[in-house]
């Protein structure tokens, strides 16, 4: 490729690195769900029903959880997330990445980190914050692919062509800033060893910084950046122009601002004073409708094509993932009400508002986005099978109800059950009565992420069948139109 | 409200201003979006750019999502004048989490105390011939003991079985009313690089004769006797059958804490032992440790 072509054309090279690996990471990711999913329903699991002697805790449930994590957030969430920002900034500035070095630095470093955790952390080396639970090193080395995510991304808003900057790209701007304070914030520490080190932060003021990352974990980087990706695919796949440009300024200002208040809310009835757990609750209550307003411009974008969603599964995707994205950003304000929260708190009804979040707006949305994606990636017209898109799209959401609706019962019953008080005061029920009511609610979610898990498998094999197409011709030599 | 969570007055209207700042600015930012309406329903007009093919309409805020915005503003700054958000600002109710916390606990005091009274005031042995107090002690058990003991109090390694005979530290009601208040702290020591690893075998033998398993070999037998004379027999007693004073174990009956194999023998003499019964008193208090007493008292009654 010459020189001059280069300006004319799109770095689409690690556009489609990273959306492989964003199929790669999710099976992994997920895998290790299903896998610690079963350990709850057969616990000898844990040690892999000692095929490997009985001392056997690198597979243990303490261990593989922060891997299943940091292996759906950051290593599916995280590749999904660079994908569709590197194709979409360009596609909507007009400009090629601002470097093809430093993106390329992206690439490689971020699938180091990924593989760093996935060494790591079954090895018990851990910094113990959730979400945040790799070392110090690990840590410098995203700090540094990070900051050339950041100089790459708006040093191609910088090149735009036009005036302004399209509303997708505020998204991902916001979520690539605020996620850089985020982890330089709540990640400071005290180096001992190369694997160990201690928080630079000690007792309520360490849980405080802890969940003001954590909490705006979800909303940078699983809901401002997830809503980045839904501003373009769903206006672009459904053909149609965004609903409200104004409601998009109203909401994004909005969210940002109040977002990095409400990470208080996880320590309800604890240490923390109480103004800050009252102000986390008034604020998560008020982001209510800033964040119903990235649904709404989305669903209303569908206005006058309600009826593609009869033939186009992708689509369908979309239109899913909004919907439980609006559920789920329900539910959270909810929950964060002190007295909800006093029922909701360590239950599985916790876990099962994180996985509405989690399969039906992130994945599902991510999905939807990568189906559009590939094809044109790689010069196609459509994926290699659009049935195995749509049964994709059924086994994701059949897998996601019964995961979510299984926490949901579990959770309020466990809430229940715990604060239940006999005639003489005594607890009704004792931990492990609470533990043996909820084990049908554990099968029921192995199979839950076993269905969501089986649908990731066949868009694997559909993405390998349209990439390895005879025909299939990658596009970076072909000048785009814009 | 005055202590010592309060903040320096400065931090205090530092919070005050960045809450109420973050609230009305939501406020504002829906004024003035509103405001500057061109249109009031739905309308085909974009704004005139495009980007990658997608235009965007020029359409109003939703009326019925600028009101559940406006709702929950208004509900946000009603809550924080009633209840402690701004800083040392305290709230017209006066409500603290403390304070919940208190007249909760003052409440359930008041409806459960002339029961725990008196049942407190029966002694134990009475108490654990009652069915209703055994059941009040057993749900005790369930939630404060049965995590170490199991949920039968059988025991697990390491955790003494309440069903049995066998006592460490005695098995009268005072004493078991003595192990629940102040916790037990129990201490075999290391012996591994004082007598040596033939020693320790040596003596492993002798102690698993005592109580008469077989497989023990008789020159180790005899010579673990002379190492368990110089010292072990301090603790255990000249003949193995133990001391509660200390809650030195009985090495003749046949019932073993931490497992009574050759290896496990070996393992606790080589490294030691550091059994700890936590205090209940804090979490417990009197009247309940009494109950709790009564009941634990109770599975080892039944079986006479």
């Amino acid at each position: 490729m010459n020189i001059a072509s280069t300006h004319e054309t799109y770095n689409y090279k690690v556009v489609r690195q990273f959306a492989i690996m964003t199929v790669v990471w999710g099976i992994v990711g997920m895998a290790v769900g299903v896998l610690i999913a079963a350990q709850l329903v057969w616990p000898d699991l844990n040690n892999l029903f000692g095929l490997f002697g009985p001392d056997f805790p690198y597979t243990h449930f303490g261990r593989l959880r922060p891997l299943h994590t940091n292996a759906v957030i950051f290593a599916f969430g995280g590749c999904a997330l660079f994908a569709t920002s590197y194709y979409v900034v360009q596609r909507t500035t007009q400009a090629r990445l601002f470097s093809d070095t430093l993106a390329s630095f992206t690439f490689w470093g971020w699938q180091a980190v990924i593989v760093a955790a996935a060494i790591t952390l079954p090895l018990g080396i851990t910094s113990s914050k959730e979400y945040a639970e790799l070392e110090w090193p690990i840590d410098i080395l995203i700090t540094l692919v990070w900051v050339s995510y950041a100089i790459v991304f708006f040093g191609t808003i910088m090149k735009r062509k036009s005036k302004h900057i399209y509303v997708a790209n505020w998204f991902f701007g916001a979520f690539i800033i605020t996620v850089a304070v985020l982890h330089l914030g709540n990640s400071a520490a005290i180096p001992v060893t190369l694997t160990k080190s201690y928080s630079a932060y000690a007792g309520t003021i360490d849980a405080m910084v802890q969940w003001w990352y954590g909490h705006n974990a979800v909303g940078f980087f699983l809901t401002a950046g997830f809503l980045g990706i839904m501003y373009y695919f769903v206006p672009k796949q459904a053909e149609k122009p965004v609903y409200s440009y104004r409601l998009s300024i109203v909401h994004f200002w909005a969210l940002i601002s109040i977002y990095v208040w409400a990470g208080g809310h996880h320590l309800h009835y604890s240490s923390l004073p109480d103004w800050a757990q009252s102000a986390a609750m008034v604020m998560s209550l008020i982001l209510l409708a800033p964040s119903w307003g990235g649904m709404i411009n989305g669903m209303m974008t569908l206005s006058g094509a309600w009826h593609k969603l009869r033939t186009d599964p992708i689509l369908r995707f979309l239109v899913v993932s909004l919907s439980f994205y609006g559920m789920s950003t329900f539910e959270g304000p909810m929950m964060s009400i002190k007295t909800v929260n006093a029922l909701s708190h360590n239950t599985d009804w916790t876990v099962g508002h994180v996985h509405s979040g989690a399969l039906g707006w992130v994945a599902m949305v991510s999905i939807g986005a990568l189906y559009h994606l590939i094809p044109r990636l790689y010069g196609m017209n459509s994926m290699f099978s659009v049935g195995l898109v749509n049964v994709h799209f059924w086994l994701a959401t059949i897998g996601t109800v019964l995961y979510i609706a299984s926490m949901w019962v579990n959770g309020i019953m466990q809430g229940l059950m715990w604060r239940a008080v006999n005639e003489d005061g005594t607890l009704t029920y004792s931990f492990v009565e609470a533990l043996k009511a909820s084990y049908p609610g554990y099968a029921v979610r192995v199979l839950g992420g076993a269905f969501f898990l089986a649908g990731m498998v066949l868009m694997a094999y559909n993405v390998y069948k349209t990439v390895k197409m005879k025909d299939a011709v990658a596009l970076d030599s072909v000048p785009q139109a814009a | 409200m005055s202590d010592i969570s309060d903040m320096s007055s400065f931090w205090s209207g530092w919070v005050t201003v960045i809450v109420l700042g973050s609230i009305f600015g939501c406020a504002w930012l829906l004024w003035v979006t509103r405001k500057s309406q061109k249109f009031d329903s739905e309308t085909e007009q974009t704004m005139g750019h495009e980007f990658d093919g997608i235009a965007e309409y020029d359409n109003p805020l939703p009326k019925w999502w600028l009101v559940m915005f406006m709702a929950t503003i208004v509900f946000g700054l009603i809550y924080a004048a009633l209840y402690p958000t701004l800083g040392n600002y305290g709230g017209l109710l006066g409500w603290t989490s403390h304070n919940q916390w208190q007249k909760e606990s003052d409440a359930a005091q008041e409806k459960f105390a002339p029961l725990y009274a008196e049942l407190a005031a029966r002694p134990v042995e009475e108490l654990a011939k009652d069915e209703k107090a055994l059941k009040m002690g057993q749900r005790l058990f369930a939630n404060n003991c049965a995590v170490c003991h199991g949920s039968a109090a059988r025991g697990n390694i390491g955790f003494p079985n309440l069903t049995d005979h066998d006592w460490l530290y005695g098995g009268t009601p005072e004493k078991i009313k003595e192990t629940l208040k102040n916790g037990r702290n129990a201490m075999m020591p290391a012996w591994g690089a004082i007598i040596g690893e033939e020693g320790v075998v040596a003596t492993a033998h002798y102690v698993r004769s005592l109580s008469g398993q077989e497989t023990v070999d008789s020159t180790q037998v005899a010579k673990g006797a002379e190492l368990f004379a110089a010292n072990c027999a301090a603790c255990h007693g000249a003949d193995g059958k133990g001391m509660p004073a200390m809650g030195a174990p009985n090495l003749t009956d046949g019932v073993w804490l931490y497992g009574g194999t050759q290896g496990i023998v070996e393992m606790t003499l080589r490294n030691g032992r550091a059994g700890v019964m936590p205090s209940f008193q804090q979490t417990l208090g009197d009247e309940k440790i009494h109950l709790v007493t009564a009941y634990v008292y109770s599975l080892s009654q039944a079986k006479e």
